[in-house]
């Protein structure tokens, strides 16, 4: 039915908004960004994001006083969600956004999802762009990329404490260095 | 090593055989042992604070002589947490952030948000606005590409084109104050349309600069493109393949320099784009001097497309500018003395915001600079829940290893100077 049907490890394959995305098992990444690359000519990288679901549909998380079962109407001046979310299968998704530079344009969104400390392999074998995409996930996503030959911070400096993209990061909380109280 | 051999101005020989990016990391070009053991290498420190890194760009730099032998970009001195931010405020309110990103190129970020946020919504624009949006993204890519140019000139010795660029950036800026007040960071798109009507007056005067640009591009082609100078200070320096553009994720004009036909204005059209007749400039030297021509010729082209925005516009008197939906889109001004419904529509907007369905989208735009892309992700509330730019520049200082090969310290400045970064928009 689907082009994608014998794509390495695939366990899912949705359309919404007009983008695909293909959910893989974490373990046949690689597998599954190379068959992308060589069999159906996504040979450009457009982008990798890395999205922390920590607390993802429960109460407070955007900025709500709701409860995860949505707005409750028994208590006035709440505000809830109208639809409560779907559930994510773990706390990280990796959204690897391709792209085929081609006669026959197309997009899709390659996932992967991982827990805390759960390594991601490097898809840098399979295009060299996705260095500075996958430190920079590391850097402020936390996320434990295997096999990058290079595994830095990035944006932040090289001694910083945290993950500041995390959900569980606070709002300015950092420290202040030479404040009046040392 | 001949630190010195004259570069021959009539070279035709192919960019050159196989793959030029550096192993086994990708974006950093290191010393080989046997250089390294003659104790001659030299490392330095370029920047971060130095006046021709466009900002804060930092490079360590391995001399021999002056040949580079290595180089690693070290990048982060500008980051400003813009993601994180934009988390935290109303996604009306996060228009603001994507403009200050890439602060050369501010209509085009901040259109790409507001696109990917009217995905999101399915929203549907009034044609006025969407033709209003194709003249200012092009105004703002002939903007771009005049800092540019200015700039990078003036880094090879050209002080005389920083002026005449800046000219003609003023011009831009004053067209940007007179539609949105502001010179730059206008914050005039507004999610289902624009912030208010094109005002009176705009289109004779955007009618003026489009009767004018194309002889100051000239004026610019007089002083560089055939200078013995200039030539010898960009032909065949900072060399990038097809195969390898597309490797390391390069866009926008080095690619187009590179030899590959590709510009999302064409392959995947937004906005307006497929109503509008233009070339894409395409150069097959894949070196500084094949990037400087399609930035020129890019920037006749956008003058072509916004004459033929104005032509359409100009027939629109009258016509809504934004989309008529009131649980998006602030209600007009007049009705909040008449109507409670208005009223009420107008708090809830202002105060809560409006809240955007559950789901993820991956928004991509040809900025100045190449493939703009924004990822948004919302759990259904007034907020985002992740905001995230694909930065063109960012991933353009990825290809700085692969175009040093070979390069002296000198031409560097003319290397990086080509890649066109904005470093706001690389640290974010």
């Amino acid at each position: 039915m689907s082009d994608f049907d014998s794509l390495p490890g695939l366990r899912e394959e949705r359309v919404h908004a007009g983008e695909r995305t293909l959910v893989v098992e974490l373990s046949d990444l690689l597998e599954a960004a190379e068959s992308l690359r060589d069999e159906h000519g996504f040979n450009f990288l457009s982008d990798i994001t890395a999205v922390d679901y920590l607390g993802w549909g429960s109460a407070d998380v955007s900025g709500y006083i709701g409860t995860a079962a949505g707005r409750d109407i028994n208590a006035p001046m709440t505000q809830g969600y109208q639809v409560v979310p779907l559930a994510k299968p773990k706390r990280f998704a990796m959204n690897y956004h391709l792209l085929s530079v081609s006669e026959r344009p197309r997009r899709v969104r390659l996932q992967v999802w991982c827990d805390e400390g759960e390594p991601v392999a490097s898809v840098i074998p399979v295009w060299p762009t996705a260095d500075f995409h996958e430190r920079e996930a590391y850097d402020l996503m936390g996320i434990a990329i295997a096999g990058h030959p290079n595994l830095k911070r990035i944006l932040l400096d090289d001694d910083w404490d945290g993950h500041p993209l995390r959900k569980d990061y606070p709002i300015g909380g950092e420290p202040v260095r030479f404040s009046g109280e040392e | 090593m001949t630190a010195t051999a004259p570069r021959s101005l009539s070279s035709r020989s192919p960019i050159y055989e196989g793959s030029r990016i550096p192993t086994p990391i990708p974006t950093v070009l290191q010393t080989t042992p046997e250089l390294q053991a003659t104790g001659d290498i030299l490392t330095i420190n370029f920047g971060p604070n130095h006046p021709s890194t466009h900002g804060v760009l930092r490079l360590v730099v391995d001399l021999y002589g002056e040949d580079v032998t290595g180089v690693e970009a070290v990048i982060g001195y500008l980051h400003t947490g813009f993601e994180k931010n934009m988390e935290q405020k109303t996604w009306w309110k996060c228009i603001t952030y994507p403009e200050r990103i890439d602060y050369v190129s501010f209509q085009n970020n901040e259109y790409v948000f507001v696109g990917a946020v009217e995905k999101l919504l399915d929203l549907e624009i009034p044609p006025k606005a969407t033709w209003m949006r194709t003249l200012l993204c092009e105004l703002n890519r002939i903007h771009s590409h005049l800092v540019w140019l200015g700039t990078s000139a003036l880094e090879l010795g050209a002080i005389s084109m920083f002026w005449y660029a800046f000219r003609e950036r003023e011009q831009i800026l004053d067209l940007f104050e007179l539609v949105a007040g502001y010179r730059m960071h206008t914050r005039y798109f507004q999610v289902g349309g624009l912030a208010e009507d094109v005002p009176r007056g705009f289109y004779p005067e955007c009618r003026k600069f489009c009767d004018w640009m194309p002889r100051a591009i000239d004026d610019y082609e007089t002083l560089l493109s055939r200078n013995k100078i200039w030539l010898e200070r960009t032909e065949g320096l900072g060399l990038l393949s097809a195969e390898d553009a597309i490797a390391l994720g390069q866009s926008g004009p080095v690619l187009r320099a590179s030899g590959v036909d590709w510009d999302l204005r064409k392959t995947q059209p937004y906005l307006a784009y497929h109503q509008v007749d233009f070339r894409v400039p395409v150069y097959q030297r894949g070196d500084v001097y094949a990037r400087y021509r399609v930035h020129m010729d890019e920037m006749r082209e956008s003058v072509r497309i916004v004459e033929q925005c104005l032509d359409r516009l100009e027939n629109m008197e009258g016509e809504p500018w934004i989309a008529d939906d009131r649980k998006v889109v602030l209600p007009p001004r007049h009705e909040l003395h008449t109507s409670m419904e208005s009223l009420i529509h107008h708090f809830k907007i202002v105060t809560e915001g409006f809240r955007v369905p559950e789901g993820e989208v991956y928004f991509t735009i040809e900025s100045p600079r190449g493939e703009l892309g924004c990822y948004i992700c919302s759990d259904g509330g007034a907020k985002p829940w992740r905001v995230k730019f694909r930065a063109p520049s960012y991933v353009a200082l990825e290809a700085t290893a692969t175009l040093m090969k070979d390069a002296l310290i000198a031409d560097m400045i003319a290397i990086v100077g080509s890649l066109d970064t904005v470093m706001g928009e690389v640290d974010r």
